[in-house]
């Protein structure tokens, strides 16, 4: 028991902050990779390809992160493969990210206009030229403003690893109020600091998005 | 090691799956009516010109899209018991979810109130509507119709994040998942199950927006173009 | 003006109006009137304020000083009262400004049904009458996006129309549109004017506002440099006028 809320709690609270900043990297490097494979999966001249890559994102889609980490965690664990909280959350979100960034990238690519294609097609470059010469550079400055805004909905979706037990902010804050029992103010702090992590680049988004003239509306995942 | 999977243990207990299955659609669904209806009054806050109303407006947003629900969930509902109010999870479940989706769809709906050009309203006035019949019919109608397809997909990830709400408690399928894996053991089974419920639902509820859209907008089912 | 408020009354009357944007003078002491049936043009090149004196009329723009009385309204009072006002003022705009989310028979009920209370059915009656005015009856269930941009004015025209207006402004209202689609718009603008209609309307048709206009307003830097019958055209006086007439704005 505690008693009160004192600087060690608060650098508990700080250490699970690192965590959340730590498993929101991994799973956007994680995410991202296998995203631009969905992405391009999406748009491959193979039809068995694209039908693949629109499944997967379908079932992702159409699932909860919760789910998916309770069958990363427990469902794994219970077919006699241990897995760590760690790599559970982090196999989970990459799955989870990868699927929403692959879309927000496909769209990208697609959203380069027709004629860029055909007068790279008409000097003759190859398939792979004209995607890394003409499309994706296009397509890069496209994808930069919905890209930092999914980035917030990574961060925020991290909470739920606390669920499997993984300590980062929102486990961190679980585990203090258990030894203090002051649930709203914790949680409050806990919000003020996710807060903190996300604006910023909520904003940065925008700016992006307006420099670049579009009034699109980004969706989030609660 | 053998894996051993035995769906029919579990797939035995369908009639809580189902139950499971409505009580997260009617939760999905009061979120959606209420939210939409805060998150449209938000929206036209953030227009009004009273300083006041347009910064609460705009906190309120801010406050809500950049922070977990997970988080919203547990401060609704150790606030509400801090004030020393009672209610059901499923209560606190629907009040936290309508927060949530409120903001989202205060942002979606700004963009569809700000993509109304200037001339639509200045015909409308030239035509001595008032102003109420001026948002009615040449703002708010039609920007519903502009924003429906972001509308409706917010909607469907609201249903997906409402399984959150098995963290406090509240009866839907993720909190009836966790009781039957608990009870059987069963726990790639039942989360299989389950993720495949939340695919159906998801498909239905997209399936029952895109017959709502043909419905609500006229324009659409006869053109098939967007606004 | 005083001693007879009815019969010699104009509908339209601006006297020594004032407006600036900011530090530019638009309009610098614009005075005409319009009395019923007539149909007045107001020319000039693009920013000699014409565009914002036709918009002050209906209250688009809020004036900094002089009198604007139409219809009987004192428009240039902060208390006027813009809904009585606008039933009796019809504006076209040069964006047509149709509402794209309803069919035109929707578009042209909307304001008889919401404003005057009229019975559905009735609205309906009537949206089929003004459009067959402007030739249009066949597009009654059309949405805008379906129409040229003709066929897409001469609906904002019945849309104007069936709220029977005593007075009707044409802002610019062939100016957006490829020169094989003026006609048709003129010619039912035309037909109004045969009707009797009361209209004001700025154009950049030299030749529709010379043999439609009974009386036409030259316009130059927000100040009223001539005014008078069509034939003022032909033979200016003030050198400003001579030198629009003469850079071939004459022509059609």
């Amino acid at each position: 028991m505690g008693g009160h809320l004192n600087v060690n709690h608060l650098i508990f609270l700080g250490h699970g902050a690192l965590w959340t900043v730590g498993l929101s990297v991994i799973a956007l490097v994680g995410g991202g990779i296998v995203g631009f494979a969905i992405a391009l999966a999406r748009i491959s001249p193979l039809k068995s390809v694209r039908l693949a890559s629109a499944a997967y994102v379908q079932l992702v889609q159409g699932t909860p992160l919760l789910v998916i980490l309770f069958l990363g965690y427990f469902g794994l664990a219970a077919i006699g493969l241990q897995v760590s909280p760690l790599v559970a959350a982090s196999a989970s979100l990459t799955l989870y990210v990868a699927a929403y960034l692959g879309e927000i990238w496909r769209g990208s690519i697609q959203s380069v206009p027709k004629p860029q294609w055909e007068a790279a097609e008409g000097l003759a470059l190859s398939r792979t030229q004209r995607m890394l010469k003409v499309i994706l550079p296009q397509a890069i400055r496209i994808a930069t403003p919905p890209t930092v805004g999914f980035m917030v909905q990574i961060i925020k979706n991290t909470s739920l690893a606390s669920v499997v037990g993984f300590a980062e902010l929102m486990r961190s804050g679980q585990i203090v109020n258990n030894s203090l029992f002051e649930p709203f103010v914790i949680y409050a702090i806990i919000a003020v600091v996710y807060f903190a992590m996300c604006y910023p680049l909520s904003l940065f988004s925008q700016r992006l998005e307006r420099r670049m003239g579009r009034g699109r509306v980004n969706l989030a995942p609660a | 090691m053998s894996i051993q999977l035995d769906f029919p243990a579990v797939l035995e207990r369908w009639p809580s799956f189902l139950g499971g299955a409505v009580l997260t659609l009617e939760l999905a669904a009061l979120a959606t009516v209420l939210g939409a209806l805060l998150g449209t009054l938000a929206a036209v806050g953030r227009g009004t010109h009273s300083a006041l109303i347009a910064t609460a407006c705009r906190i309120y947003v801010e406050a809500i899209r950049n922070t977990p629900l997970l988080v919203q969930i547990f401060l609704v509902y150790f606030g509400l018991a801090s004030l020393g109010l009672k209610f059901s999870a499923f209560t606190v479940a629907v009040a936290a979810l309508t927060i949530n989706v409120g903001a989202y769809t205060a942002e979606i709906m700004r963009a569809g109130f700000e993509a109304i050009p200037r001339g639509q309203i200045e015909a409308a006035e030239g035509l001595a509507l008032s102003r109420v019949q001026i948002y009615w019919h040449i703002i708010l109608l039609p920007a519903v119709e502009r924003v429906y397809p972001a509308l409706t997909s917010q909607f469907v990830l609201l249903m997906l994040a409402s399984s959150v709400c098995s963290q406090i408690s509240a009866e839907e399928l993720t909190a009836i998942a966790n009781y039957i894996q608990s009870d059987t053991y069963r726990a790639f089974e039942t989360y299989i199950i389950v993720a495949v419920l939340y695919v159906v639902l998801s498909l239905v509820m997209r399936a029952g927006f895109w017959g709502l859209g043909l419905v609500l907008f006229p324009r659409r089912r006869r053109l098939g173009t967007p606004l | 003006m005083q001693q007879n408020a009815f019969s010699s009354e104009p509908i339209v009357s601006l006297r020594d109006v004032q407006k600036s944007f900011g530090p530019l003078k638009v309009l610098d002491g614009v005075s005409f009137a319009v009395d019923r049936g007539e149909v007045l043009a107001i020319i000039g090149r693009s920013g000699s304020g014409k565009s914002t004196a036709l918009r002050c009329i209906d209250r688009f723009e809020k004036v900094d000083g002089g009198e604007i009385v139409v219809c009987g309204h004192r428009v240039d009072r902060p208390d006027v009262n813009l809904r009585a006002l606008r039933q009796d003022v019809g504006i076209v705009f040069q964006s047509y400004n149709l509402f794209p989310h309803l069919t035109i028979e929707q578009n042209i009920a909307l304001a008889p049904c919401a404003v005057k209370k009229m019975a559905t059915g009735q609205a309906k009656e009537l949206a089929r009458k003004v459009l067959a005015q402007v030739g249009l009856e066949e597009k009654l269930h059309a949405y805008p996006e379906q129409l040229s941009g003709g066929q897409q004015q001469r609906a904002a025209i019945a849309r104007s129309l069936a709220m029977q207006p005593k007075v009707m402004l044409f802002d610019e209202v062939t100016s957006a549109l490829d020169p094989e689609l003026t006609g048709e718009v003129l010619k039912v603008i035309e037909q109004l004017a045969a009707d009797g209609m009361t209209m004001v309307m700025v154009t950049h048709e030299m030749g529709f506002a010379k043999s439609i206009a009974d009386r036409i307003v030259f316009m130059h830097r927000g100040k009223v440099h001539e005014t008078g019958p069509a034939s003022i055209l032909t033979s200016p006086t003030t050198p400003e006028l001579i030198q629009f007439v003469g850079t071939g704005n004459l022509k059609s």
